[in-house]
């Protein structure tokens, strides 16, 4: 055994190499991306490693893998989890014969989320076990644990840890990684794999006699435990849990839930023997409406009753709030404490020549109040440059955009989509839009890399997520084949160019495709490109505030005069818009 | 109430805060010690405010409450100013003095406190500055500054300077181990002692 401090995805990823996981794949998403970039750059062991174009078609190669008997894991966020929701629904009936973990990670307070969805309901919905980890050691062997619980029920298993467990650190204690492979097989048996309907209502009727005895085995394992200590009692889930242990008197007892579905006896019989009862978990009140069946004239306190709230994430001092308000705790140890007002945000902001701020630029300045649909990645940082109206779902900019088109409204439609977010979902709205004949450009940012989760790789960089060179997909041949007639590649250093092609887009009709190419900043820096930074002469310079509006974080300005940080990374796009050329490369002035 | 040491560090995402943690977790396996750890990562480490929650000794969860930090290392100025109220009293601060002003500040035109205001916000607290860029460039690499940050703290840390000084090692890339040792050092000896 072996004691390392590992971010909580760390811990998951060597649990599932300890499991001999066969098989993996997901798609990137914060806070779950980190467990598949430790597992695809593990050299001692051969087994196979994809990042999958989008969480459903994840779903499906790893579903398929578990019918030939390996071991497999499927990664992505919580609403990852909606673009892959067909296949779970009836992988439950279909079964698997090899593990299935599918980890589905949440994140309350929506840290980097468009929702605070909670995939302990999707567990819930489709009748699969769900494990919900309270810290980083009880991720690491739970997951590993999952496995098992897949194999012996034959079912998927729903893996939830949240952002505080994700992106969360402690010291582990670890197993030895397995060292021996298994190769799938899959042997035909139609009336497991085949959901025609004679076969799926049988099916239906097995997943449901399978609850009873996951329900007890949970219990069995450990995931779900209690210590009776007193007439009162604190039932905890997830990583609030933790935050009650820390906080629990003497005298109280406690419960923590772990895992779903939940032994309705075992729960009934621990809240009966207590005069009142708090329910606390982060989301949706998976534990409370249960306990609210089972607890007869007990008291509840919750969120039902107002004591918790629905929303965000919690923590120490509001686990301790919540146990004060419902008279578990005398009085709250954390006296209120409140941060300074006033102080200027520092909000994420799209990197020192970041190819999105300049194409942004450009599309503003030829499309000016258009409408501006856009999607999931960094560049849903356009927000501060006035270049994003609308962000609902991976994909949903090409699709918002062509409702728009046809609803009516009289302004253009400027739609923007980096590269993976495209071939995630976007590929199918462009075809639709084609097909319907909208009115709108499609701006695709391609940077060649999903950037804003940790750049893992897609089809269109040209290698694997193991690093295995391939040939990149064209963007300009998909966009052709889905029937768009303009499509133009610009390079959005070159202002000029960038402009001419928007205006040409701008003047016709249909739907035009601008791709809008050039690396990541901080992948190009990673690979060694140096481009020399650029400097301000002081003389030339009118303090007219043009670069200063663009945005750049590497843009100073003091004593009425423009400066540049050595945030610097040589885009040169500030001094293209400088009215007075006062804006030159380091060196050449 | 669990006996930890809490420990916040904050700074703008790419200051190496992330290191600057995982040092403090190496150090505590050495002293054979739990730690508990959180921190942003994802979008947000895009030129934002970053934090990270380190708990020597924790044993529970890794958020620490606001009010109740015990030592608080900021990389940047202003940001020692936004998350001061984490300090409890009597807590110690740990700042570099060197500050990198928002963009907000150009682009919406907000004013930010002069460096003058701030200090004198911070000297509520037991307040260690130093200047931790120019100290980096001195030990011979800017992008050392987090190693310095940390050399200066050590002394107000539960831990022993040997184990830091070997977790310094084990961590950070091997060509640069040399400048991140003089780093370490220098920091510690403008943090002082107390």
């Amino acid at each position: 055994m072996e004691r390392k401090y590992l971010l909580g995805n760390e811990a998951i990823a060597h649990a599932c190499l300890e499991a001999g996981v066969d098989f993996v794949s997901g798609y990137p998403g914060t806070p779950s991306s980190d467990v598949i970039d430790t597992i695809r750059v593990q050299p001692d062991r051969s087994f196979y490693v994809e990042w999958s174009v989008n969480e459903k078609v994840a779903l499906e190669n790893a579903l398929a893998a578990a019918w030939c008997g390996v071991r497999a894991l499927c990664t992505m966020k919580h609403v990852g989890l909606n673009v892959a929701a067909d296949p779970l629904m009836t992988s439950a009936y279909t079964g698997v014969t090899g593990g299935l973990v599918i980890m589905s990670a949440d994140d309350p307070f929506a840290h980097s989320s468009q929702n605070e969805q909670d995939t302990r309901c999707y567990a819930h919905f489709a009748h699969v076990p769900c494990l919900d980890p309270a810290s980083v050691q009880e991720a690491h062997e739970m997951i590993r644990d999952a496995f098992l619980l897949s194999e012996e029920f034959g079912l998927p298993v729903i893996f939830r840890p949240t952002t505080r467990i994700c992106h969360s650190k402690g010291d582990v204690d670890l197993g030895p990684a397995v060292t021996s492979t298994r190769k799938g097989e899959f042997h035909k048996d139609p009336r497991q794999y085949v959901v025609i309907p004679a076969h799926t209502r049988v099916l239906h009727k097995k997943l449901n006699e399978k609850q009873a005895a996951i329900r007890k085995r949970l219990v069995e394992k450990g995931f779900n435990r209690y210590e009776l200590r007193g007439k009162t009692a604190v039932i905890a889930s997830g990583i609030a849990a933790s935050y009650v242990q820390e906080l629990l008197p003497r005298g109280v007892s406690f419960m923590k839930i772990g895992a779903y579905p939940i032994d309705e006896e075992w729960l009934g019989g621990f809240v009966r023997k207590h005069e009142k009862v708090l329910v606390i978990e982060e989301l949706a009140p998976e534990v409370e409406e249960c306990v609210r069946q089972v607890a007869g004239c007990v008291p509840v306190f919750g969120k039902k009753n107002g004591y918790a709230p629905y929303e965000g994430e919690l923590s120490p001092a509001a686990v301790a709030a919540i146990m004060e308000k419902a008279g578990f705790l005398p009085k709250n140890p954390f006296p209120q404490v409140s941060p300074l007002q006033g102080l200027p945000p520092r909000p994420p902001i799209l990197c020192a020549g970041c190819l999105h701020r300049g194409m942004f630029y450009a599309i503003k300045k030829v499309f000016k109040d258009a409408i501006y649909p856009s999607d999931i990645g960094c560049y849903t940082l356009g927000l501060q440059l006035g270049t994003v109206d609308t962000c609902i779902c991976m994909g949903a900019s090409i699709t918002v955009a062509s409702g728009i088109s046809h609803s009516g409204e009289p302004h253009d439609v400027v739609c923007t989509i980096g590269d993976s977010t495209f071939l995630h979902t976007g590929i199918q709205g462009l075809m639709n839009a084609v097909y319907n004949g909208a009115n709108m450009t499609v701006v695709i940012l391609d940077n060649r890399i999903t950037a804003m989760t940790g750049h893992q790789p897609n089809p269109n960089t040209g290698i694997t997520a193991t690093g295995v060179e391939i040939p990149a997909v064209s963007l300009d041949a998909v966009c052709r084949a889905c029937g768009v007639n303009f499509v133009e590649t610009v390079d959005p250093y070159d202002i000029t160019g960038t402009l001419n092609v928007l205006h040409e887009a701008k003047k016709r009709k249909g739907v035009k495709v601008v791709i809008a190419r050039q690396m990541c900043v901080i992948s190009a820096r990673r690979a060694g490109v140096k481009r020399g930074r650029y400097t301000v002469d002081k003389e030339a310079c009118t303090g007219c505030g043009t670069c200063v509006r663009f945005g750049c974080p590497a843009i100073e300005f003091s004593d009425e005069k423009a400066r540049i940080s050595d945030l610097c990374s040589g885009c040169s796009v500030c001094a293209q818009l400088c009215p007075v050329g006062a804006i030159g490369r380091e060196g050449k002035r | 109430m669990s006996g930890s040491f809490d420990i916040l560090i904050v700074g703008i995402g790419g200051q190496g805060t992330i290191l600057a943690s995982n040092i403090l977790g190496e150090a505590c396996l050495i002293e054979n010690r739990h730690i508990r750890g959180a921190e942003t990562h994802g979008m947000a480490q895009r030129g934002g405010s970053v934090e990270s929650h380190i708990r020597i000794g924790g044993e529970f969860g890794p958020l620490i409450t606001p009010g109740q930090a015990d030592l608080l290392i900021s990389f940047d100025l202003l940001e020692a100013l936004r998350y001061s109220h984490f300090l409890k009293q009597g807590g110690k601060m740990v700042v570099n003095s060197h500050m990198v002003l928002p963009t907000s500040v150009f682009t919406q035109k907000l004013t930010a406190p002069m460096e003058s205001e701030i200090i004198a916000g911070l000297k509520k607290h037991h307040l260690c500055l130093l200047d931790a860029d120019s100290l980096a460039v001195e030990a011979g690499s800017p992008l050392s500054a987090n190693v310095v940050m940390l050399g200066a703290a050590s002394s107000a840390m539960p831990l022993k300077y040997e184990s830091l000084l070997e977790a310094v090692k084990r961590l950070v890339p091997k060509k640069t181990m040399e400048i991140n040792v003089k780093a370490f050092e220098t920091g510690r000896k403008a943090g002082g002692t107390s």
